[in-house]
């Protein structure tokens, strides 16, 4: 375990630095949380909120895509699951008559009628078990295959929510989910994700995947078996995918599987490749730059838009209604960030005690290792 | 109707369908056979040949010029997309190329939203996409016979172009092994540019076809067509030309007859079977129908 040696060797590498990181990725949270308390501004709350559910998604995928190193387009698959079957327990028989009519006032399901907490477990039981099952086919499959797989398997999720009017309402919207999720529990849910994300890729199964990640082979050679830690990882991940969705439902209120595709799969993956998917450090510093970099944007948008209609100056300058410009940025955003720096703004690094120390004066760099140029630096 | 009659019908419409298929998946076969990209962004190709249908379209001209003109539109954007945003990542992992392919996609989807409408619109197409020849009991829309030749000329020529032109065997020695064509001398740089220009023209024709078959244009009209190219070429073979053509049409041939016989209620979960059926193939037979062979192809 070659893993090992290099940590005695490295004097910086000590263990207060490595649990460093998710404690300061927590507090981190947990400032912006008190922020968004002191400016008690509705908008500013949802906002947050928001962040702290795609947080909780983007840290969910880093835990497959980081360790290893497949792309998934899928996970808005568990996403969808989560959300739907977290109301199918959570709301009582009466309000699911209005929520979903058109399920069968016979079916068990029906009568159910649980706590928030036990209908979160509930989700992310059901969404951790279908990631299970899916996942026993899907890890052998490598590279841009596997990435399609998860890319149709988001498809054929979506296409089934769209139709199966019984469980989801079919393609129209829920309404009437009672608001279970506040800024709290969304910021409990991400601080918990941070958690395990850590604890997953310092854990001996993680370090195994990330050691395959780099070579299969080498690592193969020395007894480690790539699918088993790749099934873990892809396991965990829905399981936090299902989560999310879950979470979400109860924040939103009102969703249809319209809500689960492509731009908000983007969004995530964005999070992710923005911020560097080599480390948990990396999604959740893309995950805040990039919600709050969109909500700027949308301000923006919507000061111009409201010129436009008053008919002032600047209003006047630009020809047509401003829609989607904060897509447009993220999308540049991404493709700039790939090109100048692949690995993200993290280049797969972790925040520690370290990163801090640098910053002082008379810090001392320490030397950085080669770089894989997507995942970042591994250790 | 007689069953004779039927048959035809469903051979027309299953040909036409099948060849609009058929250019689709070349399109996005062409360049993962040579960059191992699955370019996400080709239906934005499409897109950007739709909204040529639709400005072109309010002139005057001729619309075979139209047509031609949103086709080159298609092709400019093509060859401009891999220079901008694909040349820079061209040696990175699948990941990354992926990733990048996803975001040019976003990109011009939202381009299209912002600077034309998020509404739908009707470009002036002829007459010809919507009248039908009837024969007898036999009602043969014309637009379905336009695009069972326009499949097979397309086929055709690129063909003859792959088989016939220096940059055509470049192509393919690039497709077969484009590390040991580079060290022969070819240049890189023009293989992927013809590439690209040949999948944007592929989108072109396909954007013809398919904004024919329903009318409007929108900034997401590219997703069904992409989505079906997918389709086509994992069920061919991803890395095979004549796979990505056999895939196209056995395709054409399996929607319209889901589509004929089945009941309306199964017939909603097409889609979620077919994209079971990619997940299949991916784990079963991952080189689809056909294997991987350059070398030997199209000959």
């Amino acid at each position: 375990m070659s893993a090992v040696a290099t940590r005695r060797e490295a004097p910086r590498r000590s263990l207060v630095n490595t649990l460093s990181t998710p404690v300061i990725l927590i507090v981190g949270l947990v400032i912006i949380a008190l922020i968004s308390q002191w400016r008690a501004d509705v908008v500013f709350d949802r906002v947050v909120t928001v962040l702290f559910i795609n947080l909780l998604l983007a840290v969910g995928l880093q835990i497959f895509m980081g360790n290893s190193g497949l792309g998934s387009f899928g996970q808005y698959a568990f996403v969808t699951i989560g959300a739907y079957s977290s109301i199918w327990f959570s709301l009582t028989p009466a309000q699911k008559r209005m929520a979903l009519p058109d399920m069968p006032k016979t079916w068990w399901l029906y009568e159910q009628h649980q706590p928030f907490l036990i209908a979160l477990l509930i989700a992310v039981a059901i969404g951790g078990l279908f990631g299970a099952l899916i996942g026993v086919p899907l890890v052998r499959l490598r590279g841009a295959s596997f990435t399609i797989a998860t890319f149709a398997l988001l498809i054929v999720v979506n296409r089934v929510a769209l139709q199966w009017a019984e469980l989801t309402r079919g393609a129209r919207t829920v309404l009437g989910i009672p608001k279970y999720t506040d800024l709290n529990v969304a910021l409990i849910g991400a601080a918990i994700v941070i958690v395990i994300a850590f604890a997953f890729k310092e854990s001996t199964i993680g370090l195994k995947l990330r050691a395959s990640r780099e070579d299969e082979d080498a690592a193969a050679s020395i007894g480690i078996n790539a699918a088993w830690g790749r099934w873990v990882a892809w396991t965990l991940s829905a399981a936090i995918s299902a989560l999310g969705g879950a979470l979400w439902a109860h924040f939103i209120q009102q969703f249809s599987p319209h809500n689960f595709y492509l731009r908000e799969t983007f969004l995530i993956v964005a999070m992710l490749v923005i911020g560097g998917a080599g480390s948990v450090s990396g999604a959740a510093i893309g995950a805040v730059l990039v919600a709050l970099g969109q909500e700027e944007l949308r301000q923006v948008e919507n000061w111009i838009n409201v010129e436009r209609t008053a008919n002032s100056v600047v209003g006047n300058l630009i020809p047509f209604e401003v829609r989607g410009f904060a897509d447009i940025v993220l999308a540049i955003a991404i493709i700039l960030v790939l090109v100048w720096r692949p690995s993200g703004i993290t280049q797969g690094r972790e925040i520690t005690i370290n990163t801090f120390r640098r910053l002082l004066p008379g810090g001392r760099r320490i030397p950085q290792g080669e770089a894989d140029p997507v995942l970042g630096k591994t250790s | 109707m007689n069953p004779i009659s039927e048959l035809i019908q469903y051979l027309v419409s299953s040909l036409s369908l099948g060849g609009l298929y058929a250019l689709m998946a070349l399109g996005l076969v062409i360049v993962y056979g040579i960059l191992r990209l699955v370019n996400f962004a080709y239906g934005e190709l499409v897109m950007v040949a739709g909204y040529g249908l639709l400005l072109f379209g309010e002139s005057p001209l001729p619309f075979i010029i139209v047509a031609i003109l949103s086709v080159i539109a298609a092709i400019i954007a093509g060859v401009a997309m891999e220079r901008v945003a694909f040349r820079p990542v061209r040696n990175s992992n699948a990941m990354t190329m992926l990733i990048t392919s996803f975001a040019v996609s976003t990109l011009l989807q939202s381009i299209a939203l912002l600077a034309i409408s998020p509404r739908p619109r009707a470009p002036n197409l002829p007459s010809i996409f919507v009248e039908s020849l009837t024969l007898g009991s036999l009602q043969v829309k014309i637009v379905d016979l336009i695009g069972i030749v326009a499949g097979v000329l397309a086929l055709v020529s690129l063909t003859v172009f792959l088989r016939r032109t220096v940059i055509g065997l470049a192509l393919r020695a690039a497709a077969d092994d484009f590390t040991m064509t580079r060290l022969l001398g070819v240049p890189a740089n023009r293989v992927i540019s013809a590439a690209f220009a040949i999948s944007g023209m592929m989108a072109g024709i396909v954007a013809i076809f398919w904004i024919g078959r329903t009318g409007q244009t929108y900034p997401t009209v590219g997703l069904q067509p992409v989505l079906i190219a997918f389709i086509a070429s994992v069920l061919g073979g991803m890395e095979s030309l004549k796979g990505a053509v056999l895939g196209g049409y056995v395709l054409g041939f399996l929607t319209i007859g889901l589509q004929t016989w089945l009941p309306q209620g199964v017939n909603n979960y097409r889609d979620a079977v077919m994209f079971g059926i990619v997940i299949l193939v991916l784990l079963i037979q991952p080189q689809g129908l056909i294997r991987p062979s350059y070398s030997r192809e199209v000959r």
